[in-house]
């Protein structure tokens, strides 16, 4: 890869929100280049399947979009690095993107698109038995517990996608949920409320995971309403709580977080610096989907352009 | 291109090779090992006559499943002499599995 090589626009992040940017970016006649540690696509790919992403009457595969998205940002000249970035300076005119491979790109305006990861439980123990039973990716990992109890944590839905995803793999299937409704879309009430071999916890956390032999074998369920505690023997655990903004690079640059981490921007992804902007998960936003994602794209590579023709 | 082996060329190919072997154990529906197919390509073309790097089908070799204790697609687990030297899981960037094999 070039040492050196200078983009109008560098993107962060491969995922729906970065690839529509480069799209955007690149049909406005900019030179824009996507950032990517690891392939197009993002947390999609950790889905089955999509059908809440409009145009698709019988849903899209997530990862056939991913590469959809791609090739259509491509096919405008948008340039994919594949390195992770590493650093970045963002507070002069011309950005500086240094990746894990010692290389450094300069660009006039820069996107944060990095997204966001699944949020881990914060129990003890929980990255030790990540593999070994605890898993953040049902539609992954389903496949081992086949015939056997799992448990999944959350209330979102990602939480009622994997347990119904779940009860058609495991022979029983615990639905953790600390509050005493799910946030769930209603859309998902019916077919859980169907399902022969689930059990909803309602009011309650996972307080312990146990284990035996190296691998996840019970974990403690605690009412947070009663203060009753129980054990669910169990081989699984498949935790959605939510996702957390991958800001890690961010550190040091300036850029402004709010109180939960994500980058403070509103609509046009313009942040506290110029020449920098947001877009999707990564940013302060009501709702994060694949949809909301593609707009923010677009809104923050329009953004950019505006910034750099006023220059 | 990192092949795809199946149970039986397993411990010839994996255990009794001459220097470290990367194995791949992935499924056809998993999204993040679909993501990290065309980055372990390039690892395999970059260490090609230092090292190895195949692909194990945990669908079509459950048996090698089983044995390694894969319960998470993709695991990554490197061999050397026979011996498990590391192991991680989920999709990796390219450098990290150049630092794996090192």
């Amino acid at each position: 890869m070039v040492d050196n090589a200078h983009f109008d626009v560098a993107i962060i992040g491969q995922g729906p929100a970065g690839m529509t940017a480069a799209l955007y970016a690149a049909r406005a006649g900019l030179s824009a280049a996507t950032f990517e540690r690891m392939g197009p696509g993002g947390q999609m790919t950790d889905t089955e399947r999509l059908d809440n992403y409009p145009g698709f009457a019988e849903g899209v595969d997530a990862f056939e979009l991913a590469f959809a998205m791609s090739a259509q940002a491509a096919r405008f000249g948008a340039v994919s690095v594949g390195e992770e970035v590493a650093s970045l300076e963002l507070d002069a005119p011309t950005k500086r993107i240094t990746t894990a491979f010692g290389n450094v790109y300069t660009a006039d305006a820069v996107i944060l698109a990095m997204g966001a990861e699944p949020r881990p439980l914060g129990v003890e123990r929980e990255s030790e038995l990540a593999g070994r039973g605890v898993s953040y990716c049902a539609t992954c990992d389903g496949g081992f517990f086949k015939d056997k109890v799992a448990v999944v944590v959350g209330g979102g839905n990602t939480a009622a996608g994997d347990a119904l995803y779940l009860s058609r793999i495991c022979s029983q299937v615990h639905l953790i949920h600390r509050r005493n409704t799910l946030r769930a879309d209603a859309v998902y009430a019916q077919p859980l409320a169907a399902l022969p071999n689930l059990t909803m916890h309602l009011d309650c956390v996972v307080d312990a995971l146990h284990e035996q032999d190296g691998a996840l074998s019970a974990v403690s369920v605690r009412n947070v309403k009663t203060g009753e505690t129980s054990e669910v023997p169990t081989s699984a655990l498949f935790v959605a709580v939510g996702t957390r903004p991958r800001t890690g690079v961010l550190e040091g640059t300036g850029i402004e977080l709010d109180s939960a981490g994500y980058v403070v921007a509103g609509e046009t992804g313009q942040t506290n610096l110029a020449g920098v902007f947001a877009a999707g998960d990564v940013r302060t936003k009501a709702l994060r989907q694949v949809s909301t994602a593609v707009g923010d794209g677009a809104n923050a590579a329009t953004a950019a352009f505006e910034y750099l023709s006023l220059r | 291109m990192a092949q795809v082996i199946s149970s039986s060329e397993f411990d010839s190919k994996v255990l009794g090779a001459q220097g470290p072997v990367l194995v791949d154990f992935f499924a056809t529906w998993c999204g993040p090992c679909k993501m990290l197919a065309p980055i372990l390509d390039e690892v395999a073309a970059e260490v090609q006559g230092k090292a190895a790097v195949y692909k194990v089908d945990v669908d079509a070799s459950p048996d090698l499943a089983q044995r390694y204790n894969v319960m998470s697609v993709p695991t990554l687990i490197v061999f050397e002499n026979g011996q498990i030297k590391r192991s991680t899981m989920g999709a990796q960037p390219k450098q990290s599995l150049l630092a794996l094999l090192a």
